[in-house]
């Protein structure tokens, strides 16, 4: 059914279809809105047979998880920022043990400085806990990847985040075309555990493993999501058959056949990419998107098969790692490693820092003009970064960076342009 | 040939397995049918307190849920200990997660119980959850509190052995003033442990008031068992404390496990009690006064306060705070001795 909705109402509608048994929930922007919707369904009794856990933290929240998954009951939860971080060892955990929780992730900027809007520093940070990361281009797919990681995470036994842009996706109205409970019921069948804590055959679980065998156990985690990597192809296939709309897979391209620059990036960003691709290519311009769908499994064969034709990539990615550059690039480069392309980072869109067409185009047209560096930072004051450096240099205690900063910009109110 | 001491023991005391006892009034323990819930073959050191609270704690929690039960563990000695892969003594389902987030998982796993049964799927099954005192008094509490508060259907249990065993002893909150651990070494003008302002969680569990809440030791395992079966007849959130004595991590005889935590009841140094909805509903009296010496003076922890010049000050001042619990719980009733 198409409705005009918001984001996260549209991501609650998904869960509840995909018939969940125990949803936790913490509030943190800007995923508030998705387990608020759910907690009233579960109270109004719309979601049958389902119990919704108020917990005192996101590092309890990952902990009853675990507690109900191991005890066989499908479970959900949402997270963002500081709220993964909180988690993290729980995290590793869910993943360890093999747990198919799935957990929406409204992807929001770590602070310190604590910044509440847009980024992908959060579940980046966890690339390599264990989970599978599905990115989210749109609140239909957003909405479609909820559906296809329940029965991802169930038929490999894996935790599976699906990772929206916080306040972009989450709390924008757009349409969205809900399915029935008929489709989602033929998609996804009842879950059947591997393990369960069960009276009747009783297992330990979490025991200790030494080097005798420590490598064996987290191969087999390795081998699982490579196993992903071939379920996730054929389960678009399968979305698409039942519900007729293309969403998930491990990659989306976009006039890639013959371009020469490629641009990579993931999340919501890629529209506004796409939109000036278009206004490129329509002044015939040689350029294309590759959308990066499953961050992991990464899809290192997929995005060396896209890029390969290509003279030039630019990897786009609302993430930093401090002290090398970037984080997706560094796998997009491993992709293409030995091909002789010419590779770009860019960090865009920091902390919720609109990523404008008009920056776009101008980067890109300096990237095919073979101007762009190594490593960019879009739209970087310059002027604010040498007024605090020259602080810093003339002054001992030059006091707080970020406050410093802040009356330098000299606005009052949060501004994301 | 040395002589076997013959014990004959009187009906109405709390001795295991009592033989003189009606057989519904007997232990669990002396029951063959136990289910060995913590078998045969684990790794605790010898004179382990935590192996013995356990075994009797959690077959006497198998007893009351009748076969039905899913434990929740910490980390820590109790999960190390028993379950070096591939063995584990375990007999019943049994999760180990985190250090901190035990009563949380249990959370979840009751959560799930609930929902299953309302579909049908499930039997009436029970959860416990348990950890030391650094799993549950320090690293564990928020969702301990968090379980306490939302009356989550869980029996926690806690095996205070008074600091971090597992890791070398080092000091927990749950660790006595005065007393020597790895990181509270007995040097400089105060030895030992901080005399701080406590952390006596089974009276913050009652702050709670959750719908039960008891104190053990593993010297009065008939109390023992009673408290974990009267706690499996209850729902929502239930806390039991167990003072396990631990040889490694208090310099104590192995053989003495069981007369120290005889002392620390004895002494009012661990008081011995059980509390409903918040309100002490029963204490265990104690039968023999004794100072706090006697039991101090068993464990080389305590060594520094017994040297050349013992340091009398420090020995009143855990006096006076054996003499509060007595006060504050009741602890002895002088028409009974």
């Amino acid at each position: 059914m198409l409705k005009q909705t918001e984001g996260s109402h549209a991501v609650a509608e998904a869960v509840a279809l995909c018939r969940p048994e125990v949803i936790c929930a913490y509030p943190i922007s800007p995923q508030t809105h998705i387990v608020e919707g759910l907690g009233e369904m579960v109270k109004a009794g719309e979601i049958a047979n389902c119990e919704f856990i108020n917990v005192e933290s996101e590092f309890a929240a990952m902990s009853v998880s675990i507690g109900s998954s191991a005890a066989g009951a499908r479970t959900y939860t949402a997270t963002a920022s500081q709220g993964l971080l909180f988690m993290v060892e729980a995290v590793y955990n869910a993943s360890g043990l093999g747990l198919p929780i799935v957990m929406t992730v409204a992807n929001r900027a770590i602070g310190a400085p604590i910044n509440i809007w847009n980024d992908h520093s959060d579940s980046l940070s966890q690339r390599d806990c264990g989970w599978i990361q599905l990115f989210a281009e749109t609140n239909q797919e957003a909405l479609d990847l909820h559906i296809q990681a329940f029965k991802l995470a169930e038929e490999v036994s894996l935790p599976v985040m699906v990772c929206m842009d916080g306040f972009i996706l989450t709390h924008a109205y757009e349409r969205v075309d809900v399915p029935t409970q008929e489709q989602v019921d033929a998609f996804l069948p009842p879950y059947e555990p591997r393990q369960v804590l069960d009276p009747r055959e009783p297992v330990s679980i979490g025991a200790m493993v030494g080097p005798e065998a420590f490598a064996e156990v987290r191969y087999l985690a390795h081998a699982k999501q490579m196993q992903a990597l071939e379920r996730i192809p054929q389960m678009a296939e399968q979305f698409k058959a039942i519900f007729g709309r293309d969403s998930g897979g491990l990659t989306h391209s976009y006039l890639t056949e013959d371009a020469e620059t490629i641009v990579v990036a993931m999340g919501s960003v890629l529209g506004t990419i796409k939109d000036t691709v278009d206004e490129m290519r329509s002044e015939g311009t040689r350029i294309g998107v590759l959308g990066i769908t499953s961050y992991r499994p990464f899809p290192l064969d997929n995005v060396r098969a896209e890029l390969k034709r290509a003279h030039r990539v630019v990897v786009l990615e609302k993430s930093l790692a401090v002290g090398i550059g970037g984080i997706l690039s560094t796998d997009v480069r491993m992709a293409v490693s030995g091909l002789g392309l010419r590779g770009h980072t860019v960090v865009a869109g920091l902390g919720g820092r609109a990523i404008t067409r008009r920056s776009l185009r101008e980067l890109f047209s300096k990237g095919v003009r073979g101007e762009l560096g190594h490593l960019t930072f879009l739209d970087l004051d310059w002027n604010v970064v040498n007024k605090q450096l020259e602080r810093e240099r003339t002054k001992r205690r030059s006091g707080p960076a970020a406050e410093s900063m802040l009356r330098d910009v000299g606005v009052i109110a949060a501004r994301i342009g | 040939m040395s002589i076997q001491p013959v014990h004959f023991y009187q009906t109405g005391t709390f001795t295991v397995g009592n033989r003189l006892l009606a057989p519904e009034e007997r232990s669990v323990q002396a029951n063959m049918q136990r289910t060995n819930s913590l078998n045969s073959g684990h790794r605790a050191c010898q004179g382990c307190g935590e192996a013995l609270g356990a075994r009797y704690a959690i077959d006497a929690a198998m007893n009351a849920a009748r076969g039905r039960l899913i434990a929740a563990n910490a980390t820590g000695c109790l999960e190390v200990f028993s379950t070096p892969y591939p063995e584990t003594s375990w007999q019943i389902p049994w999760i180990h997660s985190l250090f901190g987030n035990t009563a949380a998982v249990a959370s979840g796993i009751a959560a799930a119980i609930k929902v299953k049964r309302q579909k049908g799927q499930a039997d009436d099954v029970r959860v416990v959850a348990q950890g030391g005192d650094g799993g549950t008094t320090d690293i564990g509490f928020g969702c301990l509190s968090g379980m306490f508060e939302r009356n989550d259907d869980v029996l926690y249990i806690c095996y205070d052995n008074g600091g971090y065993m597992n890791t070398g002893v080092q000091r927990s909150s749950a660790t006595p003033p005065a007393a020597r651990t790895a990181t509270t070494m007995p040097v400089g003008p105060e030895p030992g442990n901080v005399f701080g302002q406590g952390k006596f969680v089974p009276a913050i569990a009652m702050a709670h008031e959750i719908p039960y809440v008891a104190t053990a030791t593993v010297a009065d395992l008939r109390d023992l068992e009673n408290k974990v079966t009267k706690a499996m007849g209850m729902r929502g959130a239930r806390y039991i404390h167990i003072l396990v004595p631990c040889p490694l991590g208090w310099g104590a005889a192995s053989h003495d496990t069981i007369r120290l935590a005889r002392l620390a009841k004895e002494t009012g140094i661990f008081p011995v009690f059980e509390a409903e909805h918040g309100d002490v509903t029963g204490v265990l009296k104690i039968r023999r006064p004794q100072p706090v010496e006697e039991y101090l003076k068993l464990q080389k922890r305590y060594a520094h306060l017994f040297g050349k010049k013992p340091a009398v000050e420090t020995i009143a001042r855990l006096q006076a705070l054996a003499d509060k619990n007595i006060r504050k719980y009741g602890l002895l009733d002088r028409e009974a001795n």
